[in-house]
């Protein structure tokens, strides 16, 4: 596979003005011109400037995430783009409410488990949990993932966040 | 200034006047009433009525075009938005600035599916650089101005304003400051230095160099056109043009190499397949351009000169891509270049022009008259040679026509064409010369149309004859969608499903119903007779120009092929497009 095949998996975040339909323009682009969304995350940061932040997961080829970084920077309302995965070290983070129905053994080990996870319980009956659980998508995947034999029944995943190391801003 | 309390709708007419515009294109309706009423009780400002909303937006698209400056659309909600659709796309495909302001039922109504709602920003969103739904007046007067800067700062587009009807009673205060900051779009027009410097050390050092430049060079205004004839001749290097670009370089100089592309010259694509440098100013490796992808300038170095960051790097690898307006960094590469006093490779460059020579002599415009048909080419051939010397504004249709005009209508200086090249719209040219008219009364303007494509936005005739708009339509009548049977030809084993023109109207009578003058012509010996009584008269004309119904548009690269693989029109035979091609359009 030549480089300018390979998928890249990027995480980029994009500061804009919270105006309305930003976010109906930024979900346009990807689907016109025919680029994933793996997860996308949006916010008001600053309510004094109106400011929001779109955090997206996307997956491409190295040129079409440049074409991505290049079409959402020249959108009107946006003040910036930046590839966390290229231009800085970031971290990320996502948060699911994961709910799991059952009794006996089955529900000591999924709250057993949930501990090893730190996930927080949140709501609780005789017979399910809601637990909280905060880490990187692939934590949250083998979460979910072993909680599915246990009676798992409903998911709710907010999607990435991200933010760069270090001092500076964005 | 002093604070004024003004309504919506005098809001938008203060706003306008204060930008500048004294002209603009529209069609009434229920949601624009206010508006149109505020428009009666002044005079600064012109209304064109239009015949058809479609028509309004290309009538703008030929005024700014024409002018350099933005064309303005005024339309009601619903049904009145939704056919400016079509226009407002075009504009977006070919970077023409246009402020477009559509009707909107009242905000109390907005979501109750209206009588003629729609929702015009979330259709129009995906056609326009930027639009607004104003939900206040204070809200209108920021948004108004803004709209103009958005649309004719950075990479120009067209942008929309949907205004509640409530919203154009409503009062506030009016304010104007000519040099507003722009809160987040501030487009970069400098380009970076470096890669300027960069850019001279590979244009120097070329041995086969080719300028390809585009619509980018006509949108940045005429003085990139002087700046870009002066570094051409500077270097002795060789141009051609993308469609969008024709008359930035004039024609009729000898670095001139024709238009290139899947329609353009042996010399120019051939010179691009071979060359070692190519220099892009203000064109964006268009699909019509490049042919094959792989197979596109193999063994260049790629410069490319664009204001919208997102074209550099989306079809074709390059290896100098400066972001910036095309005057700017060409007023930077002359100033380096002459700095430096850079010399070019006289030597190489000697031989590289006796290739294109070779080329040149393969003489692929060419087509064969006789005495009993007009041949299209011949017709366009004479119909620029009978005009030369005048100030002629062409506007064209969509399809072969479109082609031949490219191919044998020359021009000398940028804004005198206007063709629909992004979109390919059918209906462009006539509501274009409409606008191109509007704005250079004393101009010769031209649509050089198709039978086909004339009849989809014929109404416009109504407009032409109201404001006594002498434009001259130009009916290549050859009974085809010609393009379409052309590659039913080339792809289908000639199955003209659906492209032949049946019914056709009376064209001569058709334009004495709408008031104007109609000629026919249907032998080369009247050709030049009625070409000049079309010239003469003072209205409006359809000349209908009955010509070769079977000849095809060459040369030609066919879909899927490379520049150097050219289907030249004395040697069509050896025609054939590969299985790829054919998912290609």
């Amino acid at each position: 596979m030549k480089k300018d095949e390979i998928i890249e998996r990027h995480t980029i975040s994009v500061l804009v003005d919270n105006e309305a339909g930003v976010l109906a323009r930024v979900i346009g682009l990807f689907s016109g011109r025919g680029y994933n969304i793996e997860s996308l995350t949006v916010a008001e940061v600053d309510q004094a400037e109106h400011t929001s932040r779109i955090t997206i997961v996307t997956s491409g080829t190295p040129m079409v995430i440049e074409q991505i970084k290049a079409q959402l920077d020249r959108l009107v309302p946006v003040h910036k783009v930046i590839d966390l995965t290229v231009e800085a070290k970031a971290v990320e983070r996502e948060m699911a409410l994961v709910k799991v129905a059952g009794s006996g053994e089955r529900r000591v080990e999924a709250l057993r488990l949930s501990d090893a996870f730190r996930a927080r319980v949140i709501d609780t009956t005789h017979s399910s949990f809601v637990f909280e659980v905060t880490g990187t998508p692939e934590k949250l995947d083998a979460f979910i993932g072993l909680m599915r034999p246990l009676g798992l029944v409903d998911v709710s995943r907010t999607g990435v966040v991200a933010i760069a190391r270090g001092p500076e801003a964005m | 200034m002093a604070a004024q309390e003004l309504t919506g709708a005098e809001i938008v007419i203060k706003a306008l006047v204060d930008q500048g515009v004294d002209t603009i294109f529209g069609y009434p309706g229920g949601a624009v009433l206010p508006i149109y009423d505020a428009l009666f009780q002044q005079n600064k400002i012109r209304h064109i009525l239009v015949r058809h909303e479609q028509g309004a937006v290309h009538a703008a698209e030929g005024y700014a075009r024409s002018t350099g400056k933005p064309g303005v659309v005024l339309v009601t909600s619903g049904p009145g938005a939704t056919n400016a659709i079509t226009g407002l796309t075009d504009a977006l495909m070919d970077s023409i600035p246009l402020v477009c302001l559509t009707g909107q039922v009242a905000t109390h109504l907005i979501g109750s599916d209206a009588f003629q709602e729609a929702d015009t920003v979330g259709i129009t969103r995906h056609c326009t650089k930027h639009n607004w739904l104003v939900k206040s007046a204070p809200e209108l007067v920021r948004v108004m101005h803004e709209a103009f800067y958005v649309a004719t700062h950075g990479r120009p587009g067209p942008v929309v304003i949907d205004i509640p009807k409530d919203v154009q009673f409503q009062k506030a205060e009016y304010s104007f400051s000519p040099n507003i900051q722009h809160r987040t779009y501030r487009p970069v027009v400098k380009g970076d230095v470096g890669k300027i410097r960069e850019a001279i050390e590979l244009i120097a050092n070329a041995k086969k160099p080719i300028f390809y430049t585009g619509g980018g060079i006509i949108n940045s205004g005429p003085v990139a056109s002087q700046l870009l004839r002066e570094f051409v001749r500077l270097t002795g290097y060789p141009i051609t043009s993308t469609l969008m670009g024709l008359g930035a370089y004039p024609a009729s100089d000898k670095q001139w190499l024709g238009m290139l592309g899947m329609h353009g010259t042996y010399e120019a694509n051939n010179a691009m397949h071979d060359c070692d440098v190519l220099i892009n100013i203000g064109a964006r490796f268009d699909d019509r351009v490049t042919g094959r992808l792989d197979a596109f300038s193999p063994n260049s170095k790629k410069i490319h000169i664009d204001i919208d960051a997102s074209s550099i790097n989306k079809n074709v690898h390059v290896d100098v891509g400066i972001v910036g307006d095309c005057a700017h960094v060409l007023e930077d590469m002359l100033r380096i270049w002459k700095s430096k006093a850079r010399r070019t490779d006289k030597a190489a460059l000697e031989d590289w022009w006796k290739q294109i020579d070779i080329w040149r002599g393969r003489k692929s415009l060419a087509y064969k008259t006789n005495d009993e048909v007009i041949k299209p080419q011949q017709a366009i051939e004479r119909l620029f040679q009978l005009t030369r010397g005048r100030e002629v504004y062409v506007t064209t249709e969509v399809g072969q026509h479109q082609m031949w005009a490219a191919q044998h209508f020359h021009f000398d200086d940028p804004n005198r064409w206007m063709t629909s090249g992004g979109l390919g719209t059918m209906g462009y040219g006539l509501p274009a010369a409409i606008g191109a008219q509007i704005a250079h009364p004393e101009a010769l303007v031209i649509d050089i149309a198709g039978e086909a494509s004339i009849l989809m936005n014929i109404q416009e005739m109504s407009t032409a004859v109201q404001y006594r708009l002498p434009v001259k339509i130009f009916v290549l009548n050859n009974e085809y969608m010609g393009m379409v049977r052309q590659w039913q030809e080339l792809l289908h084993d000639g199955r003209y499903s659906h492209s032949y023109s049946e019914s056709l109207p009376d064209f001569v009578k058709l334009a004495e119903a709408y008031g104007a003058t109609g000629i026919r012509a249907s032998k080369p010996s009247e050709l030049d007779a009625a070409i000049k009584q079309m010239i003469d008269t003072p209205g409006p004309v359809i000349f209908d120009c009955l010509v070769d119904k079977f000849e095809n548009c060459y040369p030609m690269i066919p879909s899927g092929a490379a520049h150097n693989e050219m289907i030249l029109g004395d040697d069509p035979e050896g025609a054939s497009v590969s299985e790829e091609g054919k998912m290609l359009v």
